[in-house]
């Protein structure tokens, strides 16, 4: 086979050229392999060929080594391992040998292969001499392989975790890069790949970083790249600081003047691109500020949390004029471009990042510019001032903002209805959102918006709703937060005696023409949602009209015939809007009695409707419908009975949909609404919905995200159908066994481990739950028996590990009860093998908790019976947890133990033999 | 080596309204969940539930109250639901009852003592002794339904899906304006029926406190909650729940069986005992505050003519001929008033044999049971042998005697 040819002309303009040639390497791939790879490698490497068909060749192979998804990615890595080490070989040195070639584009597709390979081996201690071997004769090469190299080295850096790569052969990395970097080297190709190399290798750098003249070194070799004339390597170069700033927050004591003076220069006089990447520099450390003061305000005794250095207030004086006179640089019509980005943009982001490190001590500082700039007849003046008052109005306290604010509002409210520019229009629409969002609300002392007042906002809000799309969009938004702000105001709302007029009005937005602009449409119906949320008992009546309006808008979509892709798609997009507003009518309406009874009357019709939507798609189900039946289930209770015949079939497609795992999470969700709604009525569904559950569960390509939700659902299930589940158990324990198992070992894991981790065990505990629940008083509660061992033995693994968090410690303290309450005498001795240990007694007792001490104490009065040794030993449970016991988990104990005191007493199980040395222990 | 493209959001909020609605569901959903299982753990629910047979008149004894706060207004009574006498309530639709049909449905819900006849078996092992029954003579015993401040962080709506409530068992003593609370049915939502009276005294003991609720009276609460003292049964317990100095107006001991469980109605495993000493109302009195003569006794007529007690099962103590009752105008379920007369009552082997009845006239309109059985015996013997504080003293001496066992260590089980 020619490949060459049959690579090019995989890359014709004619399609059925195309076809055939894909084809062609589709056929040889799959009778081939080793060959089919190492032809691409001879592709590539050799400089006799097209560049075309040598860049396509190298595309192929790095995506023969790598895939999005991770079952697939996992696939493709097995299938490299598994070749023969020879044929490897040969591959690898054509890779390293296009690396010389003159042909630019092949010697950069070669690095990003190389990477792609090493990603694989380097973990599994194979190809060991390659770092070696790139860096050996690096002085000596000449400038277009070195940048190859250099480039290679970033790559490696990106794919490979820095775990796997030992510190000598890092040092050596970091070396070459660096040097590479400097002024010194001639080659400006040379210094950018180094520059861009050093972004991906700084994640290597943690040893250096913490060795004062490496760092130093490195930082210095930073900053000077940032002035190399090259703009592409200043932006490289700043895009090294803003990593570093996040990366090593707290090494950048000695350096952050310098950086100021760099940045501040780049921000004023370099070109766009890189002034961006000066200010991501401030907001990357206000983002590490932010979070670092947060967690001192959360009280975190944490050891080794890194201190604030306080570096946005050090600077403040200096920052936020550099700031400011970024403001004024706007482009004209930006608020129409979606994906516009550019320095003003970036430096009023920045602001209010400032505003949310420093609080009340920036207001001083903006107030000025504000003042002087607000009324100018230059729209650029006024505009920038607006969005520095709106972008201020996130971390200064409410007593610092209010005056200004109530000042301010009419102020805004008149630039809203009469300013000429759009532009000022539209950012002061968006402050004005943001002085509800921030400063309006039940929890405010003083309320800026009066009985004085609230008719003329509301006025002004609705008539600029009429406005422009970007305009409008941002009153949605404004009236969105307004009426949040209304959220517990009860039994009446100020909102009441406009809200009619308010839903009108929304409506008419949604029925604009250029609605879909600006994305206005989905505004007013996320304005309409929150309208609704926020309603009260005096306007439920309204809610309860928009009901049949909303159900006419989705039939509506439901009517096109024969629609394009592009028609196909934006009608999806309204019925996800329309059913995710009902949805919210729904939760709405049904969580009161009443007005529940009211809405059931359109439960059949918009059931019809939502089947009908579901049925518009071939394969995929619709989240938001799905959501808004869950929704449905709950407020219809056991009624939902009568559309599970249709509906069934959708449940069980958005239960089979792995590739968007939200539609799936969704989906199970609605399972157990389903559940608590049909009771025992769902049986006949239950084979079904369990083999599909068990399947996603055993599915590597569904996200894990799904599983522990999965879980919980498993004991939905097991409660509404007890001991019917008899048949599944044999099936899902096991799961839930291997599931427990692999939870239970959580040393190394990171942070976001740790929580997923606490996710899957409370998906575990609340499965457990169910099923006890659901087999409580049923003649086949010894089938659980066998289980129980496993299950304790599962609770005091949770117990023993420290890392449990206040939700799970409830859940399982929960199935604790549950175990007890089910199992009753058949617990008694497994529980007390399971959690009993003078020890636990002791330190109890040693405890500086008066409640946990004086319950011990309570406990040694009583002689020691079993149920307060429970009882304490529950109590030692809680004081072994480093975070606040809430009162909930408390009550869940005492029940717990309440079950149990139970069994002991029932069966008269008598003392624990404690030996008589504890009781005289004080 | 991707560039940093990082553009962060421009005039948006965070979290989109799709996400807000993804996560209000999945709120929702734990919520319901969280509910379903507290049903199935029979939790603040079945137990109280509101049985359609027993009838009671508009004005009862006990008196109950209900205080719901944050809202201490009452909707006027004749406003209040509709019967829901064919319905099960639990006990956080009860809580919406206003006025008599709360108050019956509370009443029902709270565990009345029996009198003590005979001293129990093994009272200083499996007894409690709370420190002296307090009353008026108008008892005030109330059954309160409290919102304490919540402390529930994942609160949702704000029809308030996640309320919990707590019933305390209290009397209510009008001269401090204080609720004294003598025991805790439910604690947050949480039933502790199920739990034995000495867990229920502790959890009582460790978490009113902490509520605040025997602070001082604030806008969270009208009135103070004040504990009542419990001892164990011992020699030194029950000296100090006799003897002891207490704020409030004595009326007897309460005994509770520690094991226990809540038992709404009269029950045998709680039991109230008084001499002059710890009360001023051993005897009863008249509704004129004199001790009659003769002891007197509440019984209701059945349809048959039978004279019977308020027990379940009833006790019957006499027979009235029904011409007598037509003459009278008495109806079947009339509550009538007896005095016992000099033949006094005969009792073989513990039942009662034959009582010496003397037709009084109907009861006050107030009274809401006919007399206990153990209460006539109780005043009975209170006239004639009552039983002292020294036999009680007796028992606890010669059952320590015996109580050397080993088995004897099982107390809190």
């Amino acid at each position: 086979m020619e490949v060459t040819q049959v690579l090019l002309n995989a890359q014709s303009i004619d399609g059925s050229v195309r076809k055939h040639a894909e084809d062609s390497l589709k056929q040889f791939q799959e009778q081939d392999l080793p060959l089919f790879l190492i032809s691409l490698s001879q592709e590539l490497s050799n400089d006799e060929k097209p560049v075309e068909s040598r860049k396509l060749a190298g595309l192929i192979l790095k995506n023969a080594l790598d895939a999005k998804e991770q079952h697939r990615k996992l696939e493709l890595v097995q299938r490299w391992l598994s070749l023969d080490s020879a044929v490897k070989n040969q591959i690898k040195t054509c890779l390293l040998q296009t690396l010389s070639s003159p042909a630019p584009d092949a010697r950069s597709t070669a690095s990003q292969v190389i990477a792609k390979i090493a990603g694989i081996e380097l973990p599994h201690k194979q190809w060991p001499e390659l770092i070696g071997s790139l860096l050996s004769t690096i002085h000596q090469l000449p400038p277009h392989v070195k940048q190859a190299t250099l480039e290679t080295l970033g790559y490696l850096c990106e794919e490979v975790s820095p775990d796997v790569i030992d510190q000598d052969q890092v040092n050596k990395v970091l070396t070459a890069v660096v040097q590479g970097m400097n002024a010194s080297v001639g080659n400006n190709d040379v210094r950018l790949a180094a520059t861009r190399a050093l972004y991906n290798a700084l994640g290597f750098a943690q040893v250096n970083f913490s060795n004062d003249m490496e760092r130093d070194y490195i930082m210095r070799v930073v900053c000077e790249a940032t002035l190399s004339p090259e703009v592409k390597i200043r932006q490289a170069a700043f895009e090294c600081l803003v990593s570093i700033s996040s990366s090593y927050y707290e090494k950048l004591v000695p350096y952050i003047q310098d950086i100021f003076n760099i940045t501040a220069k780049a921000v004023r006089e370099d070109e766009e691109a890189v002034a961006l990447q000066a200010i991501e520099f401030w907001s990357s450390i206000c983002d590490e500020e932010i979070d670092i003061l947060e967690e001192y305000g959360a009280d975190l005794v944490g050891d080794s949390s890194i201190p604030c250095f306080y570096f946005i207030k050090q600077a403040l004086p200096a920052l936020v004029p550099m700031l400011l006179e970024t403001l004024l640089k706007q482009e004209e019509d930006q608020d129409q471009d979606e994906g516009a980005w550019n320095i003003a943009m970036a430096g009023g982001t920045c602001l209010g990042l400032v505003a949310r490190t420093v609080g009340d001590d920036i207001v001083p500082l903006v107030m000025p510019f504000i003042e002087e700039n607000i009324t100018k007849p230059d729209w650029r003046q006024r505009e920038a001032a607006t969005y520095a008052f709106g972008s201020i109005l996130e971390g200064p306290s409410a007593d610092k903002l209010t005056p200004i604010v109530n000042v301010a509002l009419s102020f805004m409210l008149t630039a809203l209805t009469n300013d000429p520019s759009n532009h000022v229009k539209d950012t002061t629409a968006w402050t004005l959102g943001r002085i509800f969002e921030f400063l309006h609300g039940s929890t405010m002392d003083a309320p800026i918006i009066t009985p004085a007042n609230c008719q003329q906002i509301i006025t002004v809000l609705l008539q600029s709703m009429k406005d422009v799309p970007n305009v409008a969009e941002k009153a949605c938004g404004a009236l969105y937060f307004l009426a949040q702000g209304y959220e517990d105001v009860s039994p009446s709302s100020p909102l009441t005696p406009f809200s009619q007029e308010i839903v009108q009005s929304l409506l008419t937005v949604t029925h604009r023409e250029d609605a879909g602009e600006s994305r206005l449409r989905t505004a007013a119906y996320e304005t309409l949602n929150e309208i609704v949320r926020c309603s009260t008992d005096e306007t439920a009546s309204m809610v309860l009209q928009l009901v049949p309006v909303i159900m006419m808008e989705l039939h509506n979509t439901l009517e096109g015939q024969k629609l394009s892709l592009d028609e196909r798609e934006k009608q999806g997009e309204l019925q996800g809007l329309l059913c995710g507003c009902l949805q919210v009518i729904i939760q709405k309406l049904g969580s009161s009695e009443t007005t529940k009874y009211l809405f059931l009357q359109y439960a059949d019709q918009i059931m019809g409707l939502f089947l009908r939507v579901f049925a518009c798609r071939s394969a995929t189900v619709h989240e938001e419908a799905m959501l808004a039946i869950g929704a449905l289930a709950y407020a219809t209770g056991s009624d939902f009975a009568k559309y599970m015949p249709e509906f069934y079939k959708y449940l069980e497609m958005g239960l089979q949909n792995f590739e968007e795992y939200q539609v799936c999470a969704v989906t199970v969700g609605v399972v157990g609404d389903i559940c608590r709604a049909l009771e025992d009525k769902i049986l006949p569904y239950c084979d079904g919905i369990m083999s599909q559950l068990l399947k996603d569960l055993s599915s590597n390509q569904l996200h894990r995200s799904v599983k522990p939700a999965i879980f919980s659902c498993f004991g939905d299930i097991a409660l509404a159908i007890g001991e019917s589940f008899e048949k599944y158990l044999m099936y899902a324990m096991p799961m839930l066994q291997s599931a427990a198992e692999l939870s239970a070992q959580t040393s190394g894991a990171d942070d976001e481990m740790i929580e997923y981790t606490n996710t899957l065990r409370n998906g575990i505990l609340e499965a457990y739950s169910g099923i006890f629940q659901g087999f409580k008083n049923s003649p086949k509660t010894q089938l659980l028996v066998p289980y129980a061992p496993h299950i304790l033995k599962f609770l005091d693994s949770i117990y023993l590990e420290r890392d449990m968090d206040d939700l799970v410690m409830k859940t399982a303290i929960g199935v604790l009860g549950d175990l007890a309450d089910t199992l009753g005498s058949n617990a008694g001795s497994l529980i007390l093998d399971s959690v009993s240990s003078r020890e636990f007694l002791n330190e109890c007792l040693s405890s500086d908790d008066h409640l946990i001490k004086e319950s011990a104490e309570w406990a040694k009065q009583q002689k020691l019976s079993s149920s307060s040794l429970v009882w304490v030993l529950g109590l030692h449970v809680l004081s072994r947890c480093h975070f606040q016991t809430t009162e909930a988990v408390v009550v869940e104990l005492s029940l717990t133990l309440a079950f149990i005191a139970n069994i002991f007493t029932n069966n008269c199980i008598g003392t624990m033999e404690l030996g008589s040395d504890f009781v005289e222990e004080e | 080596m991707a560039p940093n493209e990082l553009h962060r959001l421009y005039k948006r909020p965070p979290i989109s309204d799709q996400q807000k609605r993804r996560e209000l569901s999945l709120r929702r959903q734990e919520q319901s969940r969280r509910d379903a299982q507290l049903q199935a753990r029979r939790l603040a629910s079945t137990l109280f539930s509101l049985s359609s047979s027993q009838t009671l008149e508009e004005t009862s004894e006990p008196d109950i109250d209900l205080v719901s706060e944050p809202q201490p207004d009452f909707q006027p009574e004749n406003e209040s639901v509709s019967s829901p006498s064919d319905l099960d309530l639990d006990v956080r639709q009860a809580s919406k009852l206003r006025g008599s049909e709360a108050r019956k449905w509370f009443a029902r819900q709270l565990m009345l003592p029996e009198w003590m006849i005979d001293v129990p078996d093994r009272l200083s092992h499996d007894w409690l002794a709370t420190r002296s029954y307090i009353t008026t003579d108008s008892r005030q015993r109330n059954c309160q339904c409290h919102h304490f401040p919540r402390l529930c962080p994942a609160c949702l709506t704000a029809s308030g899906s996640c309320q919990s409530y707590s019933i305390l068992d209290c009397i209510f003593h009008e001269m401090d304006q204080t609720y004294y609370v003598i025991d805790m049915i439910c604690w947050r939502g949480y039933s502790l029926y199920d739990c034995t009276a000495e867990f229920r005294f502790f959890w009582l003991n460790s978490k009113l406190a902490e509520t605040g609720a025997c602070d001082p009276p604030s806008q969270y609460h009208r009135y103070r909650f004040s504990l009542v003292p419990i001892y164990t049964c011992d020699q030194s317990g029950l000296h100090s729940a006799y003897a002891g100095a207490v704020p409030y107006v004595k009326d007897g001991l309460l005994f509770y069986n520690k094991h226990a469980h809540y038992q709404p109605g009269n029950t045998p495993l709680a039991l109230v005992w008084k001499d002059e000493n710890c009360s001023q109302y051993v005897i009863d009195t008249d509704s004129k505050g004199q001790v009659p003569s003769q002891q007197q006794v509440v019984l209701e007529l059945l349809h048959d003519g039978k004279l019977i007690t308020s027990d379940d099962p009833p006790v019957v103590f006499g027979f009235l001929e029904l011409e007598f009752t037509q003459k009278s105008g008495l109806h079947p379920g009339n509550l009538l008033r007896f005095s016992i007369g000099n033949g006094g009552l005969h009792t073989v082997d513990g039942k009662l044999e034959k009582a010496d009845l003397h037709y009084f006239g109907k009861s006050n309109r107030a009274r809401a049971f006919a007399d206990s059985y153990s209460k006539i015996m109780f005043q009975y013997s209170v006239r004639h042998s009552p039983l002292r504080i020294d036999d009680l003293v007796a028992s606890i001496s010669s059952s320590d005697d015996e109580g050397n066992g080993p088995s004897d260590v099982e107390m809190a089980v």
